[in-house]
C-alpha cells in the first residue's frame, strides 16, 4: 500500500507500524467518576466495519507522525489521512 | 545423429553449438533454444513422469504454463528442482536431469501406479488412508510423498545472491508482445517514463512464433526497430526474462528478473534473480493468451502438445515435434499451426477439426466433425484414431498432435484484488471484467486475437493511461496487420471409456471432475480442492477453463455460473530464495554492535544475540573450560571488587519541554511529577489495560529536561507508545522525545570499589564522593579531561553501582581508559549471564517476569500504583479479578538440598497434591547458580507469594521428571535492606 502523507507525500506502507481504530485518540478521564466502565470500552469495544475505517499508523521509519488514515478495509482505497495531533486536537485533546 | 528434428529457419543462432546433458545423454542446440525446443530438435519428447500415476510425459507448451516437462536443472549446490524445460534457456555445459521416476525415465517402476488408477482417483487418501489412525504419520504419508513426487533440493546453501530492487514509473507494460511494444512505443515516445517487463528472453511475444507480416515485411523486422528505438529513450526501461508476478495495492507490483538464469555460474557481482518492487501510476496488462487443450482418451501422450506450442517450436526454434504431425482442434487457429508447420515442411497427416462447417485448408488432409477419440505409444505417441463425421473410426500414424481448444486471456493480474472475470462467448473464454485501479489490459489478454486488435489495443490503452496522468500522447504509426476474426465451436471434451487428462501436472483427470460432481464436490472451490485440480505449480494455466466447463456440462449450468476460482500472486513460481533476497543467514536482519564491541571481542568475549543486538555473554578467561566458571568469576569480582558491563542497549529516550514532568508523570504509574533535579527514580510503566508494560529509570537532569531508559527489548515499542501518548493524547503538552540508544555508550560500574575506580577517570572538578552524589544521583560530569558523560547512581546488581554514558563514538576509548585505570583493583569485564545472576540475586525482575501477562500487585510493586493521580493503565489496573488476594506474587527459591538445581519453567506444587494444572500453585520463571547463595536459586510466580515465605514447596519438572523440595524465600537473596548500594 501506498499512504499518503500529509508532510511527505506518497510513502510506502513498509515504513510505518500500524496500531488499530483511531478511536484510541478519544480516552476517557482516568479521574471520573465513571472511569473503569468508560476505560472498558475504551479497552475493549471496536466497531469493526466492513467498508471505511479510521486507524492510527505509525511512520516509524520515518518522520515519526502519528497518522490517522481513514481506509476501506474490503478495497484498501485510502480515502483521507490526517495528522493524528491535529485530529485529536480538533477532538478537544489538548494538554 | 544430432537434432534430427532440426528444421531451417528461425531465432536460434547455428553459428554457435552448446552442448548439454539430459539424464546423462550428452546432445547439442542453438543459443536461443530452450531445453525443451533443444531437446525435441534431438527426437526426445519423453522429459518427465507425471506426478501420480508416473505417466511417461513430454512438452505440452512452449512456455511458462507448462504442466509436464519438469526437470531438475544443474547439480550441486545449484540444483534446481521443477524448473521447466520450456522456459530453461540452454547454455554450454547444461545438466538437466528427468525426476520423480526410478530407475530411469523410460522405465520407471511406479507407473504401476497407472495400472492401480481405479483406486487412485480423486479423494483417494482421504478415503483409504483412513485406519489405523497411527499409520498416517508414519507409514502412509511417507510413503505417499516418496511415490508422488517432484525434484529434489539440493540440500546445500544456494551460492548464489539474490537482490532486490525498487522502480518507479509512470506507465508498466507487463508483455512485450504486439500489444506490449505498440505501448510503450507510444507511451516511450510521449517522454513518460515507462518499464517494459516480459517473462520471456526475446522480445515480441507471439510474433516470434509466427509467420504473419506486418507491412508485409516479417514480424521481426518490425519487433526488432521498435525494440531498438525503446533502447534507444532514456525514459523507457525494457526488461526481458522478467515476469510481473503480482499486482498489489495502490500501483505496486512484484517482478522477479532472472538476471542469471541462463548462464552456467552468475557473472561476477551480479545476482542471479532480483525481485523488484515496481510502483507504477499507471499499468497496462499485456500478456497476451494461453491455449487450452480439449480433453480425450489418452491425450497425455509424449508428442500430444498444444497446436500454438507446435507451431512456435516450428517457427521461433526451427523444430519439428516429429516427422508426421496431425492437428486437432475447434478453431481456427489450429489451422495456421496446420499450414505454418507444412510451409515447414513437416509432413501434416490429417487436420482433424470437431466443427462440421470448418473452412477449406489447401492441399491438406481436413477431417470435418472428426474428433481424436484414442491415441497409442507408450512413451511417445506413435498414432491416434479419428471418429469422422460419419461416425467411423481411422487410425492415423503421426509422432506428434497439435491440439487446440481455444485460447484463454491471461487476465490473472486483473483478478489479484479478487475480481473475477467475465465469460465471453464471442471466443469461449474469460476475459477481464473490471482491473485493479489504474490497470488496463489490451491485446489478447482482453480476449482481441487479431495482431492489428493487439497493436492498436496497446497504443491505445497506453494514450489513455497517459491521459489519466495528464501526459498527452499521440498515437504511433502501427504497421498493416492480419485483423481475421477469431471462430471457435466450442469442444471440452471427446467422451470415451478411457481417462481423459484435464489438469496433466496433478493427474486431474475427466473422471475425478466426474467423481467430484457424483460426491457433490460441485462448487468449482470445493471441485479445485477435492481433485487437486490446479493447484499444482503451473497453477492449472491449461487446466482449469477445461475442467470448469466439464463441470458446467455436468450441472447442465452455463461456465459462467460455474465461474473460476480466485487468482492470487503468483503467476509464475517465486523462488524462496529470491523473496527472502539477501536476509539470509547472518544477514537475515540487521546486526546492532554495542560500542564496546569491538574491544570485547579482542578479550574473546562469548556472544549472544538480544533482539538485534550483539552482547558479550561473557568473557573467558585462560584455563577456564565451562562457562560457568566464567560467570562466577564475574559475578564474585563484581560483588568483590568492580565489573563493568556494557548496557548501551538498554532503551533511552530523551524528554524534554516545559510539560516534560508532567508527561512522564501519566506514563508511569508511580510519581514522577516531583522527582528532583539531578535524581533518579525506577518507574513502572502500563499498558492502558493495567498490565505491565515495562520499567525502567528516569532521570531529571534539568527542570525541563529527562533521560528515561526502557529495557532492550522493548526500546521500540516504548518510544512508540510515548509518541503516541505526546500526540494523539495530549497534543497542547510542551514536550519533544527523541530516541538517544545509539548516541550514548552506556556502561554499568558496579561493586564496592566502582566509586574508586570512577574517581580516575571522572575530572577531578567533579565530586562523586557518597555525600555529593547519593545513592539515585544523576548528572553531567567529565571523564578524562573534559569529554562531557552523564553520571547515573543506579544499582541493578545490589552493590554501590553507577552507570556512565559518553558520546558514542568515545565508547571504547572509555571501556578501554576503564579497563586500564581499575587493573589494580581487579576490574573484570561481565556480560550478560553475570547481569542475569547479579539481578536474579538482587530479586529484580527482568523480561522473563515482565512478559505482558504480569501485574504490578504479581511483581509485588503494588503499591508503586499511585492512588491519586490519572496515567496510562492505573483505571484498569484496579479491576477485581487483576487484585485478587489469591493472586500470583513473586518469590525467591531456595532448594533444602544444596546439590539440587532449579530450572526455569519448572512449577510450583504442594507437597501430597495432584502433579496437575488443576493444583498448580505457580511457576518459576529465572534461576542461576548463585556464587552469593553457594547454590541454585529461583525467582518465580507464586500464589499468595507473598504470605507462604519459609513453606517448603515442590518444584516439579515433569519433563524432565524431576521433583524437588524448596523453601519459599524472599526474591531479595542478597542485602536486602540496601546498605551496600547506599555505601
Amino acid at each position: 500500500m501506498l499512504i499518503p502523507h500529509p508532510l511527505l507525500g506518497l510513502r510506502d506502507a513498509q515504513e510505518f507500524t500500524y496500531l488499530g481504530d483511531a478511536a484510541l485518540i478519544d480516552r476517557p478521564d482516568g479521574l471520573a467518576a465513571d472511569a473503569a466502565g468508560r476505560f472498558f470500552d475504551y479497552g475493549y469495544l471496536r466497531d469493526n466495519p466492513a467498508g471505511e475505517h479510521r486507524e492510527l499508523w505509525f511512520h516509524e521509519q520515518g518522520d515519526r507522525s502519528w497518522l490517522v488514515v481513514t481506509r476501506n478495509i474490503t478495497t484498501h482505497e485510502i480515502v483521507r489521512v490526517e495528522l493524528a495531533r491535529d485530529v485529536a486536537l480538533a477532538r478537544g485533546r489538548g494538554r | 545423429m544430432s537434432q534430427v528434428n532440426r528444421l531451417s529457419g528461425g531465432r536460434v543462432d547455428r553459428g554457435t553449438t552448446l552442448s548439454f546433458a539430459f539424464d546423462g545423454k550428452l546432445y547439442q542446440g542453438h543459443p536461443g533454444d530452450t531445453l525443451a525446443s533443444a531437446l525435441l530438435a534431438n527426437g526426445v519428447r519423453l522429459m518427465g513422469r507425471s506426478f501420480k500415476y508416473h505417466r511417461p510425459r513430454g512438452p505440452l507448451s512452449a512456455g511458462s504454463e507448462e504442466p509436464n516437462a519438469l526437470v531438475e536443472l544443474r547439480s550441486g549446490a545449484r540444483r534446481e528442482p521443477n524448473t521447466r524445460a520450456t522456459v530453461a534457456e540452454v547454455f554450454e555445459g547444461l545438466v538437466a536431469t528427468s525426476q520423480n521416476r526410478w530407475p530411469s525415465l523410460a522405465v520407471d517402476a511406479l507407473s504401476v501406479n497407472d495400472r492401480l488408477s481405479s483406486f487412485l482417483t480423486a479423494g483417494f487418501y482421504y478415503k483409504t488412508f483412513m485406519w489405523p489412525k497411527a499409520f498416517w504419520e508414519k507409514l502412509y504419508e511417507p510413503a505417499i510423498r516418496r511415490a508422488a513426487g517432484l525434484g529434489r533440493l539440493s540440500g546445500e546453501a544456494d551460492p548464489d545472491v539474490y537482490d532486490k530492487g525498487f522502480l518507479h514509473c509512470d506507465l508498466l507494460v507487463i508483455g512485450a508482445g504486439p500489444a506490449g511494444l505498440a505501448a510503450a512505443l507510444t507511451a516511450g515516445r510521449a517522454g513518460a517514463r515507462v518499464i517494459v517487463a516480459d517473462e520471456d528472453f526475446l522480445p515480441g511475444g507471439r510474433l516470434n512464433a509466427e509467420t504473419i507480416t506486418l507491412d508485409d515485411a516479417p514480424a521481426r523486422d518490425w519487433v526488432a526497430a521498435t525494440v531498438s528505438e525503446l533502447a534507444s529513450l532514456p525514459n523507457v526501461r525494457l526488461m526481458t526474462r522478467t515476469t510481473v508476478y503480482g499486482a498489489f495495492d495502490h500501483g505496486i507490483f512484484g517482478a522477479l528478473e532472472r538476471v542469471s538464469d541462463h548462464l552456467a555460474v552468475p557473472k561476477p557481482g551480479t545476482p542471479r534473480q532480483i525481485l523488484w518492487r515496481l510502483y507504477a501510476k499507471r499499468s497496462l496488462l499485456c500478456a497476451g493468451a494461453t491455449e487450452r487443450p480439449i480433453a480425450f482418451e489418452n491425450n497425455d501422450r509424449p508428442g500430444i502438445m498444444l497446436a500454438g506450442a507446435l507451431r512456435a517450436y516450428a517457427n521461433r526454434w526451427a523444430v519439428a515435434a516429429a516427422r508426421d504431425v496431425a492437428v486437432f482442434t475447434n478453431n481456427d487457429d489450429g489451422h495456421r499451426t496446420a499450414r505454418d508447420l507444412a510451409a515447414a515442411g513437416v509432413h501434416v497427416t490429417a487436420v482433424i477439426d470437431s466443427r462440421t462447417d470448418a473452412p477449406e485448408i489447401a492441399g491438406l488432409p481436413l477431417f470435418r466433425g472428426a474428433v481424436v477419440t484414442g491415441t497409442s505409444g507408450r512413451l511417445g505417441l506413435k498414432s491416434i484414431t479419428v471418429r469422422n463425421a460419419d461416425g467411423r473410426t481411422q487410425e492415423i500414424a503421426c509422432g506428434a498432435l497439435g491440439v487446440s481448444g481455444g485460447w484463454n486471456p491471461n487476465l490473472q493480474l486483473t483478478c489479484h484484488h479478487r475480481g473475477r472475470p467475465r465469460w465471453d462467448e464471442t471466443i469461449a473464454a474469460f476475459v477481464p471484467d473490471g482491473a485493479p485501479p489504474g490497470l488496463r489490459v489490451a491485446g489478447a489478454a482482453a480476449g482481441i486475437f487479431s495482431t492489428h486488435g493487439a497493436l492498436t489495443g496497446g497504443a491505445e490503452g497506453a494514450r489513455a493511461a497517459l491521459a489519466d496522468l495528464g501526459i498527452p500522447a499521440t498515437l504511433p504509426d502501427l504497421p498493416r496487420a492480419e485483423d481475421a476474426p477469431f471462430r471457435i465451436a466450442p469442444l471440452w471434451q471427446v467422451k470415451g471409456k478411457g481417462r481423459a487428462w484435464l489438469d496433466q501436472q496433478n493427474d486431474v483427470t475427466v473422471k475425478d471432475v466426474t467423481l467430484a460432481h457424483q460426491e457433490n464436490f460441485r462448487s468449482v472451490e470445493h471441485l479445485k480442492r477435492y481433485t487437486t485440480l490446479g493447484m499444482a505449480t503451473d497453477q492449472g494455466k491449461t487446466a482449469n477453463v477445461p475442467a470448469i466447463a466439464v463441470m458446467a456440462e455436468l450441472t447442465g449450468k452455463p461456465i459462467e455460473q460455474v465461474g473460476t476460482t480466485i487468482y492470487r500472486p503468483p503467476y509464475t513460481p517465486v523462488a524462496i530464495g529470491a523473496l527472502a533476497g539477501r536476509s539470509r543467514g547472518a544477514d537475515f536482519r540487521p546486526r546492532r554492535l554495542t560500542p564496546s564491541h569491538h574491544w570485547a571481542q579482542e578479550q574473546g568475549a562469548v556472544f549472544v544475540e538480544v533482539g538485534n543486538w550483539m552482547r558479550a555473554q561473557w568473557f573467558p578467561r585462560p584455563g577456564e573450560s565451562h562457562w560457568r566458571q566464567s560467570v562466577d568469576r564475574e559475578v564474585l569480582a563484581t560483588r568483590q571488587a568492580v565489573g563493568i558491563c556494557d548496557v548501551t542497549t538498554l532503551g533511552k529516550i530523551d524528554v524534554q519541554g516545559t510539560d516534560a514532568a508532567a508527561f512522564l508523570d501519566r506514563l508511569y504509574c508511580n510519581g514522577m511529577a516531583k522527582l528532583a533535579i539531578g535524581r533518579v527514580r525506577y518507574g513502572l510503566m502500563l499498558r492502558e489495560d493495567g498490565m505491565v508494560k515495562d520499567d525502567g529509570t528516569v532521570a531529571r537532569l534539568t527542570e525541563n529536561h529527562f533521560v528515561v531508559t526502557t529495557t532492550t527489548a522493548n526500546a521500540i515499542a516504548v518510544f512508540r507508545h510515548m509518541e503516541f501518548c505526546r500526540q494523539c493524547l495530549w497534543p497542547a503538552l510542551d514536550v519533544q522525545l527523541i530516541s538517544t540508544t545509539d548516541a550514548w555508550a552506556q556502561f554499568s560500574v558496579a561493586g564496592p570499589k566502582s566509586r574508586e575506580l570512577l574517581q580516575r577517570v571522572i575530572d577531578p572538578a567533579c565530586d562523586i564522593s557518597n555525600e555529593a552524589f547519593p545513592y539515585m544521583a544523576c548528572g553531567a560530569v567529565t571523564v578524562c579531561g573534559g569529554l562531557r558523560a552523564r553520571l547515573f547512581r543506579i544499582s541493578f546488581s545490589g552493590e554501590l553501582a553507577y552507570e556512565i554514558a559518553v558520546p558514542a563514538r568515545y565508547g571504547d576509548g572509555l571501556i578501554r581508559a576503564l579497563m586500564a585505570a581499575g587493573q589494580d583493583l581487579g576490574v573484570t569485564p561481565y556480560g550478560t549471564e553475570t547481569l542475569g545472576v547479579l539481578r536474579i540475586e538482587k530479586g529484580h525482575p527482568a523480561g522473563n517476569e515482565l512478559n505482558g501477562q504480569t501485574t504490578a500487585a504479581n511483581l509485588g510493586l503494588g503499591k508503586m500504583v499511585s492512588a491519586t493521580k490519572d496515567a496510562i493503565g492505573i483505571t484498569l489496573s484496579r479491576r477485581e479479578g487483576m487484585n485478587r488476594p489469591d493472586d500470583l506474587r513473586l518469590v525467591g527459591l531456595k532448594p533444602l538440598s544444596p546439590a539440587d538445581t532449579i530450572v526455569n519453567g519448572a512449577h510450583l506444587m504442594t507437597g501430597g497434591s495432584p502433579v496437575d494444572a488443576a493444583h498448580d500453585q505457580g511457576w518459576v520463571t529465572s534461576s542461576c547458580h548463585s556464587p552469593h547463595v553457594g547454590g541454585s536459586i529461583g525467582l518465580g510466580f507464586l500464589k499468595r507469594g507473598d504470605r507462604r515465605t519459609g513453606e517448603i514447596i515442590h518444584v516439579v519438572n515433569p519433563l524432565a521428571g524431576t521433583d524437588i523440595r524448596a523453601q519459599v524465600v524472599s526474591p531479595c537473596f542478597i542485602d536486602p535492606e540496601g546498605v551496600r548500594l547506599r555505601g
